[in-house]
């Protein structure tokens, strides 16, 4: 009865007009909802030792950012109406970088097929996951949130700014950056599929060839449609046009240069395969992720591939891994290949300052080779370096502040900036920042085995032994 | 032109290996006992302070001098120059040892099928030949707590030196039996199970706890009136730990946990270290209180709840330290033992303070083992368990440059050196010509 009494009223011409006005003032306002930017914040800091990692380490000099782009680096800097942070005695460099995270996914294998190229994570992007603001604790910005590594070639990757606090996934987007795809070689696809499921690849034969039909089916899909396009141009002419399949467009997508490939690989000869493959179809995009066995071919990485990302020590969890070293990354980098360390851990991701402090153990790189395997070098292998990955102005404000040099075991992030929005204040948070809580949880869980390696995720029950899993680390 | 190419070569290959080679201890390849003067060095004794360009001689094994102006006919001299001095580090619990390449089940000797196995002995299927433990002795952690892991009573876990080629030569000294304590805690996000049937486990678990310790009691009891026993070797080692030959080392982490643990160990009257502690920080003063001594570890982990501060992890060992527990650190790793330093870097950063920190690594472990008396620090009567490096061994930039296991001089060299050595500038490059 109510009802009814609502809809007289707005029969009131009067009533409707006013109707109107709110509609369309409805109307604008979820444009500019759905078009709404993304927070940018300004700041001016004062005083920092700020390693800028590509232009050197200047001594007490200040950084101003405004509306989320660095505007300008030097000394007695001055800004009104703009907070100021006194960071005297302490340390300024970018915000750390992870080209291997599966950070704020809810899931992370599509294993059902050895090519599942059609799949995003931007699909599946968790901007709840506390797993963020424990990265944003430990100066991480941007992480590169990954497909697993079951498939031969898996899903689209989506690259993260660490922009913890809204409930919306594409505020976490970085949508500047370019397009990535996840390819795996070596035990996992093939465990998956060749001893999982009996289908190829299950070796590292098939592993190859599976990429490489994937590549030449592509090209005939391409040609398909081309042959449409050209008969569209002929007057009169009504084709048919083919049938759209996402998952050899994507392909064709990275024939055309248009996707950069992270490839989840360990030993030195699936690396090479893949290097010749992908110069077979003049790829050029290819980032190799993981790489225990990239030292062993660290002058065909230099040549052929935007490089290597990293562990900094880990080894022997599996038999791939089983001949590495730890002094992998100085090796690559002697050898002029693009190194990054990366986390694929929810554990890591917190203290990648410290992974690549590793690589000053084992191998004596410098601090400014040190810090650039998680900050530009990374960057560059997101193709993103023109905007991050390093303090120069014009880029974007993504810094973290240390107490103490970013590369002692004693150093301690103090904030995290992400376009110049302080998203970590060691002094000001409060200890829980979870943004929700599950009602259900009235025992709280309590992680005591890490699941942190998370490569595998979602295809553990492939691999059960006696109902023991075989996989502790399951990268 | 044709020479200069020749002497090109020539000094390619002969000097740039020799440069490589000269980070490392490229001397030896095999560890060698003797008589060793280490001068020149900044000595951090642990127990009795910091000695300025001091030195530390060695002989048979053990420490004969700690001091300034040491003297010594017919030894071999090492400079150290600039160098620090510091005591083998002690890592109080490890898989080192007890495993190869962790996802292949047939290199795993670290778990045995069944609930009550306290009679399976680490100190047995200690492989002496890993290659992990080279990879681990260059960082200067030089001991470890082999620790079996699985079932209610996974096995006795045993304490050894990272150089031997049998299990006995590389036994140091210690040995204790694992509990893993049951738990009443969710395991994690992936644990479906209902709030009541979390409970129901935990005390159905509780009830065969005490019901296997009850019969360990019995047996204890007939053994001490020397009545006819079965063989029996579960209860046999069990009776090792009533009669006090055996501690336990009880595996607890969630807070709730912690407090049965420590109230059943009172009422068990047994000698029990606590192991995992992941959630001490929360009940701290009660474990002080019980007087328990705990290893704990790694730092380097994710806190046990979403709604803890982000770095619970790395602040446990100081906050617990702080209300006056006993801490020991462990990795809790296999293959990456190595990086208990940099575990105990973080534990110092956030709330232990270094020195503490390094205690928990070499004289708190000691004396928690029971082998204070021979290691822990650097004193004259001790063993000859040392590290010698450019610097403060938590840091990664610090370089290790010497490593002595109970007098023993180690090859600076393992696997992950020697692939360095040959692939820093592999030959061929990208050309064979």
């Amino acid at each position: 009865m109510q009802q009814r009494n609502q809809i007289n009223e707005i029969n009131n011409p009067k009533e409707m007009k006013k109707m109107k006005y709110i509609l369309t003032g409805f109307l604008i306002l979820s444009c500019m909802i759905t078009q709404a930017q993304t927070p940018k914040g300004s700041v001016l800091i004062k005083n920092a030792t700020v390693i800028t990692v590509t232009k050197g380490t200047l001594e007490e000099t200040d950084v101003l950012i405004e509306n989320g782009i660095i505007r300008k680096i030097g000394k007695n800097l001055t800004a009104s109406n703009i907070e100021t942070i006194d960071a005297s005695g302490k340390y300024l460099m970018p915000g750390i970088i992870d080209a291997h995270s599966h950070v704020a996914l809810d899931a992370v294998n599509e294993a059902t097929a050895p090519i599942t190229s059609e799949v995003r994570m931007a699909d599946v992007v968790n901007p709840y996951d506390i797993g963020i603001y424990r990265a944003l604790a430990g100066g991480v910005t941007i992480s590169h949130a990954m497909h697993g590594s079951a498939n031969a070639i898996g899903g689209q990757n989506v690259t993260l700014k660490h922009r913890y606090g809204s409930g919306n996934p594409e505020d976490l987007y970085m949508k500047e950056a370019p397009r990535t795809i996840k390819f795996a070689l070596g035990e996992n696809p093939t465990r998956v599929h060749g001893r999982g499921n009996g289908i190829q690849p299950r070796t590292r034969m098939g592993v190859e060839a599976i990429i490489r039909n994937g590549f030449n089916e592509a090209i005939q899909y391409k040609k398909t449609w081309t042959a449409y396009e050209n008969a569209l141009k002929q007057k009169g002419a009504n084709p048919i046009p083919p049938k759209y399949d996402s998952r050899l467009q994507t392909l064709a997508d990275i024939l055309d240069g248009n996707i950069i490939i992270h490839c989840h690989s360990y030993r030195a000869d699936e690396i090479y395969a893949l290097i010749n493959t992908c110069r077979d179809f003049g790829i050029n995009n290819i980032v190799f992720s993981h790489v225990n066995e990239g030292f062993k071919v660290a002058p065909e990485l230099a040549e052929f591939t935007m490089g290597a990302s990293v562990f900094a020590d880990w080894w022997a969890y599996k038999f791939e891994v089983y001949y590495s070293t730890a002094y992998n990354a100085a090796i690559l980098m002697e050898n002029g290949v693009i190194t990054s360390i990366n986390s694929d851990s929810g554990e890591l991701i917190r203290h990648l300052y410290h992974e690549a402090g590793k690589a000053q153990r084992y191998g004596e790189l410098d601090d400014e080779q040190t810090l650039a395997l998680i900050t530009i070098n990374p960057a560059k292998q997101l193709g993103i370096a023109d905007k991050v990955g390093s303090i120069e102005e014009g880029k974007q404000g993504d810094l973290v502040i240390f107490d103490e040099h970013p590369l002692s075991v004693y150093a301690i992030p103090q904030m995290t900036f992400v376009d110049g929005v302080k998203y970590f204040d060691i002094n000001k948070d409060p200890d829980d920042m979870r943004l929700k809580v599950s009602a259900s949880e009235a025992v709280e869980p309590i992680f005591l085995k890490e699941h942190e390696h998370r490569c595998m995720q979602d295809v553990d029950f492939f691999f059960t032994n006696f109902g023991r899993s075989l996989f502790n680390h399951s990268h | 032109m044709k020479n200069i190419k020749h002497i090109l070569y020539a000094f390619i290959l002969t000097v740039l290996p020799m440069a490589v080679n000269a980070q490392f201890d490229g001397e030896f390849i095999k560890p060698r006992t003797g008589k060793f003067l280490l001068q020149n060095a900044t000595i951090i004794t642990v127990t009795k302070g910091t000695i300025e360009n001091g030195s530390v001689l060695i002989d048979n094994g053990k420490i004969i001098g700690v001091g300034k102006n040491l003297t010594a006919g017919d030894v071999e001299i090492i400079d150290c120059t600039g160098q620090f001095i510091y005591p083998g580090m002690l890592d109080g619990g490890s898989r080192l040892g007890l495993v190869e390449v962790n996802s292949i089940a047939e290199t795993q000797d670290f778990a045995e099928i069944g609930q009550v196995t306290p009679n399976m002995r680490a100190l047995v299927a200690i492989n002496p030949s890993s290659v992990a433990i080279p990879v681990t002795r260059v960082s200067g952690v030089t001991t470890t707590l082999a620790t079996p892991s699985g079932g209610l009573f996974p096995g006795t876990a045993a304490l050894i030196n990272l150089n031997g080629y049998t299990p006995d030569q590389m036994y140091a000294g210690f040995e204790g039996v694992v509990l893993n304590f049951p738990s009443s805690a969710r395991r994690s996000t992936w644990d479906r199970r209902s709030d009541e049937d979390i409970k129901k486990e935990a005390d159905a678990a509780q009830k065969t706890l005490n019901e296997i310790w009850g019969r360990a009691e019995i047996y204890y009891k007939l053994q001490q009136s020397n009545a006819e026993l079965q063989y029996y070797p579960e209860m046999e080692q069990l009776a090792k730990v009533l009669s006090g030959e055996l501690p336990l080392l009880v595996e607890v982490n969630a807070a709730t946990d912690i407090l049965s643990a420590i109230e059943w160990i009172k009422s068990k009257n047994v000698k029990a270290i606590l192991m995992g502690v992941a959630e001490g920080w929360r009940v701290a003063d009660k474990i002080a209180e019980a007087k328990l001594p705990v290893i704990t570890g790694p730092m380097l982990s994710i806190p046990t709840r979403q709604s803890d501060r982000f770095d619970a992890s790395y602040t446990n060992p100081g906050i617990m330290a702080k209300a006056g527990v006993k801490v020991v650190i462990r990795s809790n790793d296999a293959e990456n033992t190595r990086n208990l330093p940099f575990n105990a870097g973080f534990a110092a950063a956030y709330g232990m303070g270094k020195e503490e920190a390094l205690k928990a690594v070499t004289i708190n472990a000691a004396e928690v083992f029971g082998i204070a008396d021979k290691m822990g620090s650097i004193e004259v009567g001790k063993d000859a368990t040392i590290l010698v490096s450019t610097g403060d061994p938590f840091e990664t930039k610090t370089q290790i440059r010497h490593v002595f296991i109970e007098g023993y001089r180690i090859p600076m060299s393992n696997r992950h050196i020697k692939l360095y050595q040959e692939f820093l500038e592999r030959s061929p490059g990208l050309e064979k010509n």
